[in-house]
């Protein structure tokens, strides 16, 4: 089982793509990919039980910080850039974005959507910072120094002149309940992106 | 030792293998026969599948894990990673190690006798690459019945071996494992092997390499070397935090002898490398470290040099080595991402300098045993209890 994000992820990813996953975790995702879709590639990743537990599943894992850049990797080496969960956490997301389309063609991006009712109960009724199921740290000490919403993203693709090929959220365990379909932005507990590079 | 600690293969004992099969060597020269020393631990299975080589250091030998006896003060020099329910377990694996061609453990090197001159080789003895050594590795694993390491594994100029089996035999191994080594010398590495061969060299008991002919060893001259060789070794804080600025006696005494206690460390342990080291054969030794660049063929490129590799690998850095510092694992690994290679790389946080590949340490264990128990799953390998 699945989180929700890497689920819907994992639909998304074409056979025998050759994929980087930015902050891969634990490996589910590459290793579910790998058996099952003949996908191959590369996780990043700096957690060490995550780097671990990468090892134990035949994930390939390369020990690196994304707030160092993606240098390492040669311009459209993959097909598909991965990164769930992690956007919040750079000290430049806008450029990591970048690399990431310099690197592959095509990226898929999950965060969790600060704009989301229950984070704006939180924040706008009951006057605390949210902490929630997708953001479960304190203030204080959350890696999340870059939180974002839906509308914040789409509003940066566009600035960038990205394409956004695909959009989705993630609600717990379920995902796509009519209303965030309607209402993402409110609704949506996660926001998963699929973007391309500008149009020439 | 009394007690051999039961995580330990316990008591083991080298055997010496012959070969009279000529090698023909990356110098041009050809060695008609020689002998090659190893030992073994855990019990290769019916498949021949289970077998792992473990490739030695600058001074390795065969001797990496258990006891020779009872009396021995310490066990192999990879003890911390060889052993039943360690990183390598020989519950699962079958461990080869040898003592490399050249040396002077048992396999033919320079102290061994020449039988076209009746003389030691002494100095005359070839120069051998890394790649020679594989070479001749691979004639030991046929004459073990070993078609396909399941692993080949080493540190420093081991994990240059290892890098080196996937290149000459990729379909002869399953895995390899790379740790604090390096694609190729720097040229800080290379000063600092000049150092220490003409520390060597310069002493007047080396007499052009026939020493043994003297009757005398140039042992100040091998002192020296490992002194500088183990400043290297270890970091700037592993230093601090063992020694310090501490001093032998409570008062400076304003001479030359030893006062600081890194001092007398370091006198030590070029004393006792002196007397048990043999100086062609860390002449020769560190020549292989110097000329390994298997990017060289290839225009100084390292991933195309790559491409006939076949295997998984492991690379591993440790934060603190200078020797072989992260950065130069990293230039493998990139190269090895670069040619579509699988490969996994960890960066070890420790304060131990390049010693560190020798020592026990947690997260290192950690990835080590991971990777090591997904191979053995990987090749069907079961844990024989």
């Amino acid at each position: 089982m699945m989180r929700t994000d890497l689920e819907l992820i994992y639909r998304w990813v074409p056979e025998k793509a050759h994929v980087l996953d930015l902050a891969c975790g634990d490996g589910t995702l590459l290793a579910a990919l790998a058996r099952n879709k003949k996908v191959t590639g590369y996780g990043l990743e700096i957690d060490p039980q995550g780097i671990t537990a990468c090892l134990h599943k035949g994930v390939n894992v390369i020990e690196q910080n994304l707030d160092g850049g993606l240098s390492n990797f040669q311009d459209d080496s993959y097909d598909l850039v991965i990164m769930t969960q992690a956007l919040q956490t750079l000290r430049r997301p806008d450029l990591m974005l970048d690399e990431m389309l310099r690197v592959a063609r095509e990226c898929i991006i999950t965060f969790p959507n600060f704009a989301y009712w229950r984070h704006r109960v939180h924040l706008g009724i009951r006057g605390y910072m949210p902490v929630s199921k997708s953001l479960p740290h304190a203030w204080y000490d959350t890696p999340n120094i870059h939180l974002s919403t839906f509308n914040d993203f789409e509003h940066l693709c566009r600035e960038k002149g990205l394409v956004i090929t695909d959009r989705a959220v993630g609600i717990g365990e379920r995902e796509g309940h009519w209303a965030t379909r309607i209402w993402p932005n409110l609704f949506g507990e996660i926001a998963i992106f699929r973007v391309g590079r500008r149009h020439r | 030792m009394s007690e051999i600690p039961t995580d330990s293969v316990g008591l083991v004992s080298p055997r010496t293998v012959h070969f009279d099969t000529p090698l023909a060597l990356a110098c041009g020269k050809t060695l008609p026969a020689y002998d090659l020393v190893y030992e073994t631990y855990g019990t290769l299975n019916a498949e021949r599948s289970n077998a792992v080589l473990i490739c030695h250091a600058l001074s390795g030998h065969h001797h990496a894990a258990g006891y020779h006896s009872h009396d021995d003060r310490k066990p192999g020099w990879w003890e911390a990673h060889i052993g039943p329910g360690k990183s390598i377990d020989t519950n699962r694996f079958f461990v080869v190690s040898l003592n490399n061609l050249g040396g002077c453990h048992g396999s033919t090197g320079p102290t061994s006798h020449n039988p076209a001159t009746g003389r030691q080789w002494g100095p005359e003895f070839p120069m051998v690459t890394v790649s020679d050594w594989v070479h001749s590795q691979a004639r030991l694993a046929d004459r073990l019945g070993i078609e396909r390491f399941a692993a080949v594994i080493g540190g420093s100029l081991g994990g240059m071996q290892a890098l080196q089996w996937s290149l000459t035999y990729p379909e002869r191994v399953a895995n390899v494992v790379v740790i604090a080594a390096t694609p190729k010398l720097s040229a800080q590495n290379i000063a600092f092997n000049e150092v220490a061969r003409e520390a060597i060299r310069s002493d007047t008991d080396f007499h052009d390499g026939w020493y043994a002919e003297h009757n005398t060893v140039p042992r100040r001259g091998l002192k020296l070397a490992r002194m500088v060789g183990h400043i290297t070794y270890l970091s700037e804080d592993a230093m601090g935090s063992k020694f310090g600025r501490d001093l032998r006696s409570d008062d400076l005494n304003f001479g030359y002898d030893v006062e600081f206690q890194v001092e007398s460390y370091l006198r030590y342990q070029g004393d006792s490398f002196s007397t048990a080291f043999d100086a062609n054969t860390y002449l020769l030794m560190t020549k292989a470290l110097d000329y390994f660049d298997p990017a060289a063929a290839h225009g100084g490129a390292l991933a195309p040099a790559l491409a006939p590799s076949k295997c998984p690998f492991l690379v591993v850095s440790f934060t603190s080595d200078w020797r072989f510092p992260p950065s130069r694992s990293r230039e493998l690994a990139d190269a090895l991402v670069r040619a579509g290679k699988p490969v996994s790389y960890i960066n070890i946080e420790s304060p131990h300098g390049h010693d560190a590949f020798l020592l026990p340490e947690p997260r290192y264990q950690a990835v080590f045993s991971a990777f090591m128990s997904r191979a053995a799953e990987e090749l069907g390998l079961e844990e024989r209890t």
